[in-house]
């Protein structure tokens, strides 16, 4: 048996607390979303830049099964605030653990609540919408728990995961810019898996800049947070449309919409892992793979050269657009597995077909 | 696309009777398919020979065919109905045999019959082994090194090629029948030769054994438009190589890292793309435990046992969705039965962890190798669900009823640790537990590990069950450790044993520190979305769901899982039961843990529970919804043992009372019952040694039936006939003791008839009495039954009414009764009483028209029969016959006698009916299987008792123009009689021998009959077995062989094949 666990709690905005089994070093503030795809990704989840600043539920009720293999990291660390769970695997088993679940969270200094009946706070939050909330030791002041919740919302998500530098990665024939907004490995290595190369430069990079390296397309990436926190890019975006085949992802879907007159919304609760998405111009539908808190207002749309070519087929929300006579399409999910033809288009249209 | 137009009328095959292999999960698909057809308009006509079943009910289709399901009859019935379409991929294997053979045969094209869902391309692909390789070839799945054979010697040089061990399956049969792992060439040979014969079409596929590796297997739905999704990841925690059927499976998979994940997703995807199957698809994979490597394994391209338990799992009705799918709808047009808001067309996500545990009839075969491999051997299964590994896994093993309710057999306590080591090598179905006594004596994970390659993640968790064990043996029970002990899944009488205390103080502290289980939803969602279904599972964590409503309510306990003697039933009881309530106006309340049945869809009671049936866990629902009372008496004897425990904690027992099922059951007090009303029984005594034996049967006189008083279902009972066998039985069969007496009854050998009634205190409802061919010595259920009777005369049926209304009133049964009587010289005996429904009750409810559980839930209720409508007594007799057949698996379960006697053997039953007995009789026996040979030679060998009865059943075969073939000493005495005999040698006879003839099919049918005992080493044993291997049929009673050979006679010049519509039976009183 090991040594005695500490205790701590998260606390939510609206004063609900559970308690559990806390592993950490430091407090956890942030926004509180549940998400049901933890089963398995977690490790993935975890590095997923867009969880920036939030505290991750996982519905699952048992995490770290599969361990913990550097290989599956999809950014340079986890930048997920906290996670709540139900029970932490310590003994996990899959040839490709390296170590537990437990280690890493420890490594990457994200404070953990275990032992927590998650399902009770994914229905508060269904029917409440996200929150704030805290993870904190068991012994934590009023004070103290109150000033943390006071803290003020953060929106500088993208500049904390963006790359620092410009850099490149891949040897494959046309030649791809990606704006980082919070990219992650899978959107690198489905690109490459297009036979692009890719040039990432820094989310304040301006369109000049981008054009001058003359790449084929354009990517804009996945990330955190609201896109109305991300002008700059807003900015950038706009100037590029037109100028080269441009494929948007997640919040790179939000930003370009933007950029072309849209506006966006925050939901309730967000998507976050496995939904169903039709494709309008295909009929067709297929689970995506998701993770997003804001969504494009399909009123702001009326009036503009933007054609819905994705809804969610839960909710009816705006998943795809193409942005008509600029060769640019985006999505509000991450275009793989069978969504792998949405690629096909953008790489179409880098090679003017 | 919006549902077809030109459909109209659909014909759906049901799977026909139940046997190792294919359960009661055709029942909840066939039913759900049914009622989704008809709630978009269609005329339904079923076809289905199993009258246990919710889905041959007269309201769940429009026309209902409970005939033989084989391509003649359903070609009459498509003529006769004139259906456009066919619905066949929700009959299980059956229904894809038929489907192909109705195509193959051009009865389709004949009749403008256009075959819904996957189409007959699609299915060949998933089945046809050649046709599969090349499709998976073609989208480069990998399958395992294969080859198809159909001589022994082609089979040997792929072995050559490839080396061992080889996995063996033969083409085109259920759950794997005939296969096996062969480790060198002789078993090869083996394995290959007897697969071959079972193979319909004599092929084998023989591949590369992957023995070892994890077995993962989805379940995925595609429509029409190409649009796929996965209900459920799966995950066995017996590697490859144990029957999936056969294997303890977790849902979703748990040991798997996301890139395996969705590596085995997408190509399950890929694959079923490929065949293009249209509706439910199950895919089975092996995945290397230490690479990315993996192996198609199988496919089926229907719904399946395994669709059963991800449906259940998840919440998605894979079967009502397939069956939409097939009338044209896409996945996106179809709504999500459980939000009601949103589509069919996502992925369920849980979060929960379900156990599926099979429940083996070995308990019944005591005989029979245990041993599991590619050959399924469960009759059923069980289902738990909860938030941890742990926790469900002990929750499903108090849910198998096998007499524990934990994971520990204490039969295990006696080996030595080496023998426990040796143990863990065998891959039986008590592995589990081998393998939690290894890790309590302190075997080390990886010792288990390298000889069972389960992985270590379970391993490790039963590892964490076990330290929980020392950790209540040695600690103060504090309220946190109990907590934890309740989160691991511990029951109240685990922890109590543990500790040192009774259940009822670990309930009563749990109760002081407010430990109690919390009811979670099963939404398919992860709460994602608001739920509209009342579907529950408890854990013990914070936020129960449930919300109890104000209105009366009752309790109906379900019945658990499929095992023998507890059949679907049992749930076609409980359904009913809950119907009836709602009718009345109750709100319902199922609990039962078996994925496979109808009781255990959501939308059957107002709330169902998945839960184990223990007193706790049923207290616990009890106490949280406060019910009126419960009702027990249609959950077969699962619930019936629920009874006294329940009452003593205060539960109303609705219905029949507690002490009306102890004065059935205590013998004192039935003896005293039969007395007081004058009623007679056989002769007999309680024994408690050998001694007393001998004496109560000299005093009651030979033969004598024997059975230990503590058992029930017939279970050890044999029919002795001398002093020598009684000693036999004494001393090897029972260990009798003060506690445990042994009762001594005098065989009386008569008709066997039965009755089921209802009575509401005051009248007595006789819907039927049936009659049974065999004598009395078969067990009820392993006869064939006969309604109405045949034989029995005017006075005897007046004292069976008469003897019927003094148990009903005398027992003060409220609900149902079931009677056994055995008439001898027009007297009437009566052998047993239960005051509960009986296995017989779908098939009399469903021949006589009287809808007998809903009239017994409303008497239990309270609501008089003649209230309802109904006029007390025996109903008149039809003009038809109804004929109910038992249906074996014996070729599921090598060295298992086949031979008919007061053990029940029987998987399921069929039911057969005609205005012409004989006809109705030959349909059963056409719909049971026995393969009735219409010429060639009858081998008859019989015990010297039955040597006179056989003159005339021999005569009567030879007359037909069967060659009748006798051993030595029969052949003597018939040839005596004047019937012409061609000798067969008895083993060691010279040659060829009997069953040399057998194998060489010189032999068409055997009527066997031994000298009493069981001594496997007989040679009888060894014939009725190898008929078993050979597919032919085996008669092993002198009545069945006299019955068919009339029958046989009767329908030599008439047409066999004729339907009726159970519609068209309807008549009026």
């Amino acid at each position: 048996m090991h040594e005695i666990t500490k205790k701590g709690k998260l606390i939510l905005a609206d004063g609900s607390v559970y308690e559990g089994d806390f592993y950490g070093k430091r407090n956890a503030v942030g926004e509180v979303v549940f998400t049901t795809g933890g089963m398995c990704g977690y490790q993935e989840m975890l590095t997923d830049p867009t969880y920036c600043g939030q505290i991750m539920v996982l519905t699952y009720p048992i995490v770290g099964n599969a361990g913990v293999n550097n290989m599956f990291n999809q950014s340079r660390k986890a930048y997920c605030q906290g996670l709540v769970i139900g029970e932490l695997c310590d003994y996990p088993s899959n040839w490709r653990s390296e170590r537990s679940l437990e280690d890493f969270l420890d490594e990457q200094d994200i404070p953990t609540l275990a032992g927590i009946d998650t399902r009770s706070i994914t229905r508060k939050i269904r029917d409440n919408g996200v929150m704030k909330g805290v993870i904190v030791p068991a012994e934590a002041s009023e004070a103290e728990i109150a000033e943390l919740l006071a803290a003020p919302e953060v929106h500088d998500q993208v500049a904390q995961v963006t790359t620092k530098e410009t850099y490149t990665v891949g040897e494959g024939k046309l030649h791809v810019a990606v704006l980082d907004l919070g990219l992650k490995k899978k959107v690198t290595s489905f690109l490459m898996g297009m036979d692009c190369h890719l040039t990432v430069f820094p989310a304040s990079t301006t369109a000049e800049e981008i054009l001058r390296h003359n790449p084929n397309g354009i990517v804009i990436t996945n990330g955190p947070g609201n896109p109305e926190d991300v002008p700059a890019a807003v900015e950038t975006v706009k100037a590029l449309l037109g100028k080269k085949p441009m494929l948007g992802i997640c919040l790179g879907h939000l930003v370009m919409a933007l950029a072309n007159g849209a506006a966006a919304t925050k939901m309730k609760f967000g998507h976050h892992g496995n939904q169903p998405v039709k494709g309008l111009e295909t009929g067709r539908v297929y689970i995506s793979a998701q993770n997003h808190g804001y969504v494009v207002d399909a009123a702001s749309l009326e009036g503009k050269d933007i054609t819905v070519t994705h809804v969610a087929l839960n909710d009816g929300t705006v998943e795809g657009l193409k942005y008509e006579g600029k060769n640019a399409l985006s999505v509000q999910f991450l275009p793989d597995g069978e969504h792998t033809y949405l690629l096909k288009s953008f790489v179409d249209m880098m090679e003017g077909r | 696309m919006p549902k077809l137009t030109d459909v109209k009328k659909v014909l759906v095959i049901g799977s026909g009777p139940i046997i190792i292999g294919q359960a009661a999960e055709f029942d909840y698909a066939g039913t759900q398919a049914c009622r989704a057809l008809k709630e978009e308009g269609f005329e339904v006509v079923l076809v289905n020979s199993n009258p246990a079943t919710i889905m041959t009910d007269v309201n769940i289709a429009d026309r209902v065919y409970v005939e033989p399901v084989n391509v003649e009859f359903l070609e009459n019935i498509i003529k006769r109905e004139r259906p456009d379409s066919l619905l066949a991929t929700l009959g299980g294997q059956v229904g894809l045999n038929l489907a192909m053979a109705l195509e193959e045969k051009g009865i389709l094209a004949d009749y403008n019959v256009k075959l819904l869902g996957t189409q007959i391309s699609a299915i060949k692909r998933g089945e046809d082994r050649e046709l599969f390789k090349e499709a998976m070839e073609k989208i480069h799945q990998p399958i395992p090194e294969s080859t198809i054979v159909e001589t022994i010697m082609a089979a040997c040089e792929f072995g050559r090629q490839i080396g061992y061990p080889l996995i063996v399956r033969p083409a085109y049969t259920l759950g794997g029948t005939g296969g096996g792992i062969a480790h060198d060439e002789d078993e090869l040979v083996d394995i290959v030769q007897k697969g071959l014969g079972y193979s319909p079409i004599g092929q084998c596929l023989i591949e590369r054994s992957i023995a070892g590796w994890k077995e993962i297997e989805f379940e995925v739905i595609r429509d029409a438009a190409d649009n796929c999704i996965t209900v459920c990841s799966m995950e066995n925690v017996d590697p490859v190589g144990v029957h999936t059927g056969d294997s303890v499976v977790v849902a979703p998979a748990q040991t798997l890292n996301e890139r395996e994940l969705t590596l085995l997703r997408q190509a399950s995807i890929d694959i079923v793309r490929e065949l293009g199957v249209c509706g439910g698809c199950n895919v089975q994979l092996a995945l290397d435990p230490f690479s990315e490597n993996y192996y198609v394994i199988e496919v089926n391209p229907r719904v399946s046992r395994s669709s059963a338990l991800a449906s259940k799992a998840t919440g998605y009705p894979i079967a009502k969705v397939t069956s939409k799918i097939a009338i044209g709808y896409t996945l996106d047009e179809i709504e999500n039965a459980v939000t009601k808001t949103t589509k069919a067309c996502f992925e369920p996500t849980v979060d929960y962890i379900v156990l599926k545990f099979p429940r083996w009839p070995f308990d019944k075969f005591v005989t029979a190798d245990r041993t599991l491999g590619t050959q399924m051997k469960a009759t059923g299964e069980v289902m738990a669900i909860e938030r941890s590994f742990e926790a469900s896994l002990l929750k499903a093993i108090r849910s198998l009823e096998i007499g524990l309710i934990h994971l520990e057999m204490p039969e295990l306590k006696d080996l030595s640790d080496d023998e426990i080591k040796e143990r863990v090598k065998r891959i039986d179905d008590e592995r589990l537990f081998v393998i939690a006594e290894a890790i309590r004596r302190g075997v080390t994970i990886d010792y288990i590990y390298d000889i069972t390659k389960m992985d270590k993640w379970f391993l490790h968790k039963i590892t964490n069950i076990i330290n929980m064990e020392a950790t209540l043996k040695n600690e103060e029970l504090t309220p946190a450790l109990l907590l934890k002990a309740k989160k691991m899944g511990f029951a109240d009488p685990v922890i109590g044993k543990l500790v040192g205390k009774d259940a009822f103080e670990i309930r009563a502290m749990r109760k002081e520190n407010n430990i109690l289980p919390a009811y979670k939803i099963v939404d398919t969602c992860a709460a994602e979305f608001e739920a509209a279904t009342p579907y529950y599972y408890s854990t013990y964590e914070n936020e129960d769901e449930v919300t109890v409503s104000d209105r009366k309510k009752v309790v109906v306990l379900g019945s658990g899982p499929i095992r023998i003697g507890q059949g679907v039933e049992f749930d076609y009881c409980s359904v009913h039961s809950v119907w009836a309530l709602r009718e009345m106006g109750y709100e319902t309340i199922i609990i039962n843990n078996n994925p496979e049945t109808v009781s255990t869809d959501f939308d059957i009671s107002d709330k169902l529970y998945f839960e184990p049936l223990t007193l706790e866990d049923v207290l616990n629902v009890i106490e949280k919804e406060q019910p009126e009372g419960v009702i027990v008496q249609f959950g077969g004897q699962t619930a019936i043992n629920l009874a006294g425990p329940l009452a003593k904690c205060g539960v109303k027992i609705l219905g029949s009372s507690v002490d009306s099922i102890d004065r059935a059951e205590d013998r004192e007090r039935f003896e005293q019952l039969l007395t007081d009303c004058d009623i007679p029984r056989p002769k007999g005594h309680t024994v408690f040694d050998t001694e007393g034996a001998l004496r109560a049967a000299a005093d009651v006189g030979y033969p004598v039936m024997v059975r230990p008083s503590y058992v029930l279902g017939g279970r050890a009972m044999e029919i002795v006939y001398n002093d020598d066998e009684l000693r036999n039985y004494m001393t090897y069969a029972v260990k009798a003791s003060q506690e445990h007496p042994v009762l001594v009854d005098h065989y009386l050998q008569g008709r066997e008839v039965e009755v089921d009634a209802i009575c509401d205190g005051n009248d007595v409802l006789i819907p039927g009495i049936m009659e049974h061919v065999e004598r009395a010595g078969v067990h009820s259920d392993d006869s064939i039954a006969v309604y109405p009777p045949i034989s029995l005369s005017e006075s005897v049926i007046k004292t069976i009414i008469k003897y019927t209304n003094k148990m009903a009133l005398g027992l003060e049964v409220k609900g149902m009764i079931n009677i056994q009587y055995i008439v001898r010289d027009n007297e009437v005996f009566v052998i047993e009483v239960n005051p509960r429904s009986s296995r017989t009750v779908p098939f009399l409810s469903k021949v006589t028209g009287v809808p007998m559980i809903n009239v017994a839930t409303k008497a239990a209720m309270g609501i008089g029969i003649r209230e309802q409508g109904y006029r007390p007594g025996l109903k008149l007799f039809p003009d038809y016959y109804a004929v109910k057949a038992p249906v074996f698996s014996f070729n599921k379960m090598s060295n298992v006698d086949i031979t008919l006697g007061p053990e029940m053997k029987s998987t399921g039953e069929v039911m057969a009916c005609d205005y012409q007995f004989s006809r109705a009789l030959y349909k059963a026996c056409i719909a049971s299987n026995i393969n009735v040979p219409n010429e060639g030679a009858i081998l008859i060998t019989v015990s010297d008792l039955d040597k006179p009865e056989a003159i005339e059943i021999a005569k009567g075969f030879a007359d037909l123009g069967y060659e009748i073939m006798a051993t030595t000493g029969t052949k003597a005495y018939l040839e005596e009689q004047g019937v012409p005999v061609r000798i067969a040698n008895k083993l060691g006879e010279g040659v060829p021998t009997i069953i040399d003839e057998i194998k060489a099919g010189h032999i068409s049918m055997v009527i066997n009959t031994t000298n009493h005992g069981r001594d496997s080493e007989r040679d009888g044993f060894k014939i009725r077995r190898s008929t078993v291997e050979h597919a032919i049929a085996c008669l092993t009673s002198m009545d069945t062989a006299r019955e068919l050979q009339r029958v046989m006679s009767a329908m030599r010049r008439r047409r066999v094949v004729s339907v009726i519509a159970l519609q068209d039976l309807a008549w009026e009183d």
